[in-house]
């Protein structure tokens, strides 16, 4: 029965006419018209479960059946009133639905009827209009056919009246060319002749027509002819020009002979500048060339005050200065302003003209561009050739090295106005050309400023050399008020000297300063704003190969060339150059390998920011370069100094009668001098170099001395001598006790320090003193007085040298020879030598 | 290849004057004048065995005074001049004498070594160059490869050239020259040329060398501050007419040319005080002997300025052993100019130096102590000089 029931109600919701199709379809329209769409639902195929009550395949035998077979009475039960009240909610869905369908329907009937009498009451309006249109075009046409002729006519005389204007155009022609030209508005009458002369061409075989044509060619011949005399006018400008180019063009004139013209014109007018810029460099040469040998201070020495630090004053004078003309800024400047930029404007003129100009007609063909680059082309080389040789001409000459920053704005100008030029003719050859100029013009510049260097260095020295000339004599009385007042006499003048480590700092503050100064100068080259310090050249090869190398190291290796210059050529007389001054440079190069070349090198390396493309000088090459000229001047000096305090003994030694001399008094004055010069060279090398180490001496030196000389020991010694028995044991004596020494190297190389240096002088002195006491023949007296001598030096000079061993055994040496080369040896008493030597 | 050491010997006085026997050929044998004040005065003639290596000596005395300089004579290997101090009693004079050595010295020496505290013979004056009027004589020069019978003496600022006549009995002025001028003009020293047919004579006189010729008594050139100081001697090249060579007080020794007296040829600068004697080895004149007051004798090799420059050039077909060959091949590297060797025997001053005149690789050294040294040249440098 539950069968029954469910089945009668599943015939109650299908539609009784519908097979399942149809049924689906009216489903689903419904579904689309109340917007229902199957979202719920999983996918509508897949539903072939004739179970699904809602499927397309239900099968309600099926389902029941199932549901029978399956379901307890209650579930049954429950499926019933569920399905019961889902056949009412849909029952009554079905009745809303069907109620406003036929709402719809009514209405729509009603419209439909309305239509219907509105539509009737149109097609009586159409029907009017159609015929009010027929009438009308009837009308028309009746018109128009009237019309008809007239209008032909009137096309007619139109066309004839355009046709004569144009006859009339053609008439005028020659007037009008006639009166541009009176008027030289040579554009219009180009234009005019141009608008023409294709009519004329066409027509030219009647008469009057040729008539025409001819008399306009005569015009436009004329001023074809005008056109190329303005042309060849100097006086017209450029924009006038290129005017005339280009009628001249429209002319049809031939564009090589154009170019030509053009170039040859702009080339007179760029010609005029290089005139220009060629009178001024050479007017003021014949100027200042006399006046230059005439008065080299005068015009020198203002130039020179401009300089930062006054570089070189004496040489600027020999290097006519331009003080008296135009500097080289001014120069550049003009050759830019005039030269520079007109050449520009005929480039770009000419490009405009016959380069870039829109190719039409006929002129395309000729290829005019290429050709007309290709004349540019040379002619810009030309030109700008010689322009450069005039500023290279220029450049050398700017040979003061005052002032830097002007030349180098000078050639940053130079070189940046080039520019414009590479940007207008980007294949020229002229940028870099102009590179090239400024490159070698920084070359030269740095070749300049090491010769500057070099002269300022030498003058310096020349300064100081005058410096230690001037007050000399105050010099050697300095110190000696150590001299236990012996000497005390001259020691007075002490003040006046300026002092050595005065004149060592001056000096080399004064050197380092001009070097700071010229790398300052000749840094403004690779200055940020400067256009090209960018280029390779700037950025590499000239900080190392040219500031680097060309000139801190030139300089610093100059500096000890000439050093050792003053030891070899002023070498052997003792020379013209002061001892001081050896021993300044030698200290001077002495601080420059410690500190100085390290330091400038460091500066350089930093503001040049070196980077090192090719090997460079390392600074411990210049390093032992400089202590090796400090080593040889040092010798130097020693050798000098020695040699001075040498040939005052020998002298003594030489011009003295030492057979026949009377008995010693007093100590001689000769060797008061070689204490009293000792004294003073030891307080000039104090000046400037330390003490030194010494070999640890006993405390009572200066009492050594008598022992060394204790009348005993001397007896001892030279008593074997006067016994004829024996005449090998002075030898033995002396030999053993030159067994036992160190051999002395006399003039050796020195440290650089106080005590070597007087160790090496003395040494020199006493090995001469020696060597002249063994070829002289000494008398008694003549002993005696070496004894004297001897002790006295012994007394005073131990205390300059490292080992004071040596001092006692060279005058033990000395007088042991003389002892030897004596006719009747017999020895002062000691007591009375200390005697004689106390009272001085 | 050891060399052999240097064989030494000690005189008893100081002494500065040292001369090869240039006339003995044979025998190697050095002169050797000592100064001494208080005692007589002698001649050492130094022996030389050059197979035992020993020395053997004879000693002459010379009773005249003390021996600043001696020579002996090229002709006759008996002669000899000294210049010798004369003293009286408030006067030192510097004279010169022409001397024969005994006959019979050679035959009694050999037996007893110690005969010179024996019975010492003594020279026999043969003539006086007198000088009385021209002041102290430096020292007297032998004709070079002459026949004995011509000398230069060197007096203050005379040059004499004196003949000697009767066998050598008597001496005669022939001509002489005086240099005359502002400064120091006293001679030093001077050196007779072997070249241009004896006819050319160089002194020198503080920083000077001038040159002489000696037919017309007059200089042909000089070379002014030739040293920075004193020069002390001079030698010339015997193989190179125009080479001389000089050394003085500023330690240095020099190559001169005399066509181009402007700049030296070459410099040494090695020893470390003043030169005092220079001399050309007398065959191979790259050998350059130096002796200072540094105590040191230097031998050098001068290759570049020498005769010589390129070493004898030998055909290799004579070497026919490896060992040849490879020293063959290091001898044709050119020599360079360089210091073969420094002779530190010496503890005092060394005035002289000479080269034997019988053994060209043979040298002696005289210092002031009286030590005289006497050398070889390195065999190394012998072969490579004469392969």
């Amino acid at each position: 029965m539950d069968a029954d029931l469910s089945a009668s109600a599943a015939t109650d919701v299908t539609p009784p006419d519908s097979d399942p199709a149809r049924k689906r379809r009216v489903h689903g329209m419904l579904k689309l018209y109340y917007g229902l769409n199957e979202e719920g639902k999983p996918d509508q195929p897949e539903s072939l479960d004739p179970c699904d009550i809602n499927g397309p395949h239900f099968d309600p035998e099926v389902f029941l059946n199932k549901l029978r077979k399956e379901c307890s009475l209650t579930e049954l039960m429950d499926q019933e009133s569920c399905m019961v009240k889902q056949i009412r909610s849909l029952d009554s869905d079905m009745q809303t639905l069907v109620y406003e369908n036929y709402n719809k329907f009514i209405s729509a009937t009603d419209t439909i009827r309305k239509m219907k009498n509105d539509f009737k009451k149109m097609e009586d309006e159409m029907d009017c209009l159609s015929t009010n249109m027929a009438a009308i075009t009837e009308f028309s046409a009746r018109i128009s056919g009237t019309l008809q002729d007239q209008h032909t006519q009137i096309t007619k005389l139109s066309g004839v009246h355009t046709l004569l204007r144009k006859l009339q155009f053609l008439f005028e022609l020659p007037a009008r060319l006639n009166k541009c030209l009176e008027l030289q508005a040579y554009a219009q009458a180009v234009s005019s002749h141009r608008r023409a002369r294709c009519v004329l061409q066409q027509y030219s075989h009647m008469p009057s027509f040729r008539g025409i044509q001819d008399d306009c060619h005569a015009i436009m011949d004329q001023l074809a002819q005008q056109l190329r005399q303005k042309f060849r006018d100097g006086g017209s400008s450029a924009k006038d020009l290129s005017e005339c180019v280009e009628l001249l063009l429209q002319l049809d004139e031939p564009a090589e002979e154009l170019c030509d013209k053009f170039l040859s014109h702009a080339q007179s007018r760029l010609e005029t500048d290089l005139l220009g810029l060629e009178a001024e460099l050479r007017e003021p040469v014949s100027v200042s060339g006399p006046k230059a040998t005439v008065d080299p201070a005068g015009s020198s020495t203002s130039k020179a005050g401009e300089g930062p630090a006054g570089l070189t004053p004496s040489t600027s004078g020999t290097l006519l200065s331009p003080a008296s003309r135009t500097d080289i800024l001014e120069f550049i400047d003009r050759g830019c302003n005039e030269f520079v930029s007109s050449l520009c404007l005929v480039i770009a003129s000419y490009q405009e003209l016959f380069v870039n100009r829109p190719q039409e007609g006929d002129l395309a063909c000729k290829n005019i561009p290429q050709m007309a680059s290709g004349k540019l082309h040379s002619f810009v080389d030309t030109l700008a050739a010689r322009y450069f040789t005039l500023v290279e001409r220029r450049i050398q000459e700017e040979k003061g090295v005052g002032d830097n920053s002007l030349l180098v704005r000078a050639l940053d100008r130079f070189h940046r106005r080039l520019q414009a030029v590479s940007k207008l003719l980007p294949g020229s050859a002229v940028p870099s050309q102009g590179t090239e100029i400024v490159v070698r013009a920084a070359r030269e510049r740095i070749r300049q400023y090491l010769s500057a260097l070099q002269t300022f260095y030498l003058d310096s020295l020349t300064d100081v050399r005058q410096a230690l000339a001037a007050p000399r004599l105050s010099v050697g009385g300095a110190g000696v008020a150590g001299g236990r007042g012996l000497l005390g006499g001259e020691s007075s003048v002490k003040d006046a000297s300026p002092s050595l480590p005065d004149l060592l700092v001056s000096l080399s503050a004064s050197i380092l300063n001009q070097i700071k100064s010229v790398l300052a100068s000749v840094h403004l080259f690779t200055a940020k704003d400067i256009t090209f310090s960018n280029k390779p050249y700037f950025k590499g090869e000239f900080c190392s190969e040219g500031v680097r190398e060309g000139l801190v190291v030139s300089f610093v290796k100059f500096v000890c060339q000439s050093s050792r210059q003053f030891c070899e050529s002023a070498g052997d007389r003792g020379g013209t150059t002061p001892p001081a001054l050896l021993l300044l440079l030698s200290r001077l190069c002495l601080d420059y390998e410690t500190s100085t070349i390290s330091y400038i090198l460091t500066l350089t390396d930093e503001q040049f920011l070196v980077q090192h493309h090719s090997p460079v000088t390392a600074v411990t090459a210049l390093c032992s370069e400089a202590r090796e000229a400090a080593q040889k001047l040092l010798n130097h000096y020693v050798k000098v100094q020695g040699l001075i305090i040498s040939q005052m003994l020998r002298k003594s030694v030489e011009t003295r009668d030492w057979v026949n001399t009377i008995e010693p008094r007093n100590v001689r004055a000769v060797m008061k001098r070689v204490v009293e010069d000792t004294t003073s060279i030891d307080v000039q090398v104090g000046l400037l170099y330390e003490e030194g180490v010494r070999k640890a001496h006993s405390s009572d030196s200066s009492k050594r001395t008598f022992s060394v000389y204790s009348s005993s020991r001397q007896q001892a010694r030279y008593a074997p001598s006067y016994t004829p028995s024996a005449p090998m044991d002075t030898n033995l004596l002396s030999n053993i006790h030159k067994l036992f020494s160190e051999r002395i190297d006399i003039f050796s190389p020195v440290e650089f320090n106080k005590v070597s240096v007087l160790t090496g002088i003395i040494k020199i002195s006493l090995k001469t003193f020696l060597e002249c006491v063994r070829l002289r023949t000494f008398g008694r007296y003549g002993l005696q007085q070496i004894q004297v001598d001897c002790h006295y030096l012994q007394m005073y000079l131990w205390r300059f040298v490292s080992d004071e061993n040596l001092v006692h055994f060279l005058l033990d040496e000395i007088v042991g020879s003389a002892a030897h080369r004596c006719l009747d040896p017999a020895p002062m008493e000691q007591s009375v030598i200390e005697v004689i030597c106390e009272r001085g | 290849m050891e060399d052999d050491a240097p064989v030494i010997y000690g005189l008893e006085f100081q002494a500065r004057a040292l001369t090869a026997q240039t006339a003995e050929t044979d025998a190697i044998r050095f002169l050797v004048g000592t100064q001494s004040l208080k005692f007589e005065n002698q001649i050492h003639i130094i022996d030389f065995d050059d197979e035992n290596n020993i020395i053997n000596k004879t000693v002459l005395l010379h009773q005249a005074g003390e021996i600043w300089h001696i020579g002996g004579s090229p002709a006759d290997k008996s002669i000899l001049t000294t210049c010798y101090n004369k003293t009286s009693d408030c006067k030192v004079a510097a004279c010169a004498a022409v001397w024969r050595m005994p006959a019979e010295w050679e035959s009694g020496s050999h037996e007893s070594p110690d005969d010179s505290s024996n019975n010492p013979q003594t020279l026999e004056l043969l003539c006086h160059l007198d000088n009385t009027a021209h002041g102290n004589m430096a020292c007297v020069l032998w004709e070079p490869m002459g026949d004995g019978k011509r000398l230069i003496s060197l007096a203050d600022n005379h040059v004499l050239l004196w003949d000697l006549q009767e066998s050598s009995a008597e001496a005669v002025i022939s001509s002489s020259a005086t240099l005359e001028g502002k400064g120091q003009l006293k001679f030093t020293s001077g050196k007779w040329s072997p070249h241009h047919n004896c006819t050319q004579l160089a002194t020198a006189n503080d920083t000077a060398i001038r040159g002489w010729d000696l037919r017309t008594m007059s200089q042909i050139y000089c070379i002014e501050n030739a040293h920075g100081q004193l020069v002390r001697d001079l030698d010339f090249n015997p193989n190179k007419q125009y080479y001389l060579a000089s050394c003085g007080d500023d330690c240095k020794v020099k190559f001169w040319d005399v066509r181009n007296i402007g700049e030296p040829v070459k410099t040494l600068e090695e020893h470390s005080h003043w030169v005092w004697s220079v001399r050309y080895n007398h065959s191979h004149d790259q050998l350059v002997l130096t002796g200072s007051s540094d105590s040191r004798v230097i031998l050098s090799n001068m290759v570049s300025i020498s005769s010589e420059p390129f070493g004898h050039l030998v055909d290799e077909d004579d070497l026919s052993d490896t060992e040849d060959n490879n020293q063959e091949e290091k001898s044709k590297e050119p020599l360079q100019d360089s210091i073969i060797a420094t002779y530190e025997e010496h503890e005092d001053s060394v005035y002289a130096v000479e080269w034997s005149s019988a053994d060209p690789w043979l040298f002696a050294s005289l210092s002031y102590d009286g030590r005289l040294v006497i050398n070889r040249v390195p065999r190394a440098l012998k072969y490579r000089i004469l392969l």
